[in-house]
């Protein structure tokens, strides 16, 4: 089973978890209707998708209505904290919440109190409370686009809100980032570069690149990273090797762009409906296309 | 009258403003939200305070704080308590703080403008200036944000300056403005 934590632009959300459904192009979690927007949900529902697609694995969503405040996401870290025991997950993966370091400390002993380790995957704010603590290395990927790179690659960054200007500039030069990245020790096992390329990196190495099909418009739509983590986190408990998971996640979520034909003002939900016949379309071409490495 | 006390005060805090930082303090809010909120006043009340990271002694995770010139700490909290804002604390500057990310990234999608500043991006429709999409940032008022942006116009959307409580909630209000500036 996989789980997914993460927060809904609701204030009235109250806390909720179990297996979530994707019915009709919205989801449900504990008979709670939620729209598919940027986020969390977006997230969901690409792995929803997937898992429809691969034969259905149930995805078991933590979630909390948070709109910035960090009330929500205080309530679930507590509620985390008290129950993750009782859960066996191959995958679990923590997305949109508050950053914070103390609650973040409290979720890794937590973890280590589960029966079995998931695979851990840290996107969006859990992964910046991830590397402000210092405990990068405990995850087995993080997700960054270019700009989070820069944010821990600079090991003085807080948030990607500071990070310094002479990092900044090294957008060009997504491998330099890597590397600094892993010398501060501030990048887990693996990271899913999103970019043009697409960087995949083993330990401090990169391991392959994924560059098309390639839309310039996808960068601009919110959501896109999100589909992406979300794609990673069922492909990672499909038994492939972690790496070839996160290549094949990257293509699947290009793969999209081909069937969306998107532009800027292309909405997430659009591409998230694609993904079985991205899945289809790169899963027949897995054998023939090799990644750069 | 108003206009002249006003002029007073910028000309009283820049003149402060060219000393070194052990002139300078901090206002520790309990909530980012305080924070941005307390800057709107005191910006609008043309006090010269900056956003600043906190050091990293009372760092907690999305954090920012005001940097303000020392000697005009009573004034600054009788404004901030006109609107029932109080900080936690008031912390001497002893060695550089932080800076906010300063540097934008403009992208021409032909119909289409998207602005970045820091890990946010905005992105409007060149014909009506529309907010097309928001994208990028971890923190969770940026799907909120999204949610109450996304088909409005600059003009008629809100700001995020407004609806937002973290620092990534900042960031996309500099993109905003970034916009707004140049177009």
């Amino acid at each position: 089973m996989v789980g997914i934590v993460g927060t809904v632009p609701d204030l009235q959300f109250p806390l909720c978890h179990g297996p979530a459904k994707l019915i009709g192009g919205r989801l449900n979690i504990g008979g709670r209707d939620i729209p598919v927007n940027r986020g969390t949900p977006a997230l969901l529902a690409a792995a929803l998708k997937a898992a429809e697609w691969a034969g259905s694995r149930e995805i078991y969503a933590f979630l909390v209505g948070d709109i910035g405040l960090g009330e929500g996401s205080r309530k679930l870290y507590a509620f985390l904290v008290d129950h993750l025991a009782e859960y066996s997950f191959e995958v679990l993966t923590f997305h949109y919440v508050q950053p914070d370091v103390d609650w973040h400390a409290k979720i890794l002993f937590a973890i280590e109190s589960m029966k079995q380790r998931p695979i851990l995957i840290a996107d969006a704010g859990f992964m910046y409370a991830a590397k402000m603590s210092g405990q990068a290395a405990s995850y087995d990927f993080f997700t960054p686009d270019v700009g989070e790179l820069a944010f821990l690659a600079d090991e003085l960054a807080p948030h990607p809100f500071y990070t310094r200007g002479f990092i900044l500039h090294q957008n060009n030069q997504v491998p330099d980032l890597i590397r600094r990245a892993y010398q501060h020790d501030n990048a887990a096992a693996h990271l899913v570069v999103k970019g043009q390329p697409d960087y995949i990196t083993q330990g401090n190495e990169v391991y392959a690149t994924v560059d098309h099909p390639s839309f310039a418009a996808m960068e601009a739509i919110g959501g896109t990273g999100d589909t992406l983590t979300g794609l990673l986190t069922v492909l990672c408990s499909a038994r492939f090797e972690l790496t070839e998971a996160a290549v094949l996640a990257a293509r699947v979520n290009r793969w999209t762009g081909v069937f969306a034909d998107p532009n800027p003002a292309t909405q997430i939900i659009e591409l998230i409906e694609t993904i079985p016949r991205a899945l289809t379309g790169v899963m027949e071409h897995s054998h023939t296309e090799k990644p750069h490495g | 009258m108003i206009d002249f006390l006003r002029k007073r005060k910028e000309g009283r805090v820049t003149k402060k403003n060219q000393g070194a930082s052990a002139g300078r303090g901090i206002l520790v809010f309990e909530n980012t939200s305080d924070v941005i909120q307390a800057e709107n006043v005191l910006k609008k009340a043309n006090w010269s305070v900056r956003v600043m990271g906190p050091p990293p002694e009372i760092r907690t995770g999305c954090d920012l704080v005001i940097e303000f010139p020392l000697i005009e700490e009573l004034n600054i909290r009788r404004e901030l308590k006109q609107v029932c804002i109080e900080p936690l604390s008031v912390v001497p500057v002893t060695a550089p703080l932080l800076e906010p990310v300063d540097l934008f990234q403009t992208k021409d999608f032909g119909d289409y403008l998207m602005v970045r500043a820091a890990n946010m991006k905005i992105t409007v429709a060149k014909k009506d200036f529309t907010i097309v999409n928001i994208s990028g940032g971890g923190c969770p008022d940026v799907p909120y944000l999204a949610q109450e942006m996304v088909g409005k116009t600059l003009a008629d959307a809100p700001r995020p300056r407004d609806l937002g409580h973290t620092l990534c909630g900042y960031a996309l209000e500099l993109a905003y403005e970034e916009l707004r500036r140049k177009w």
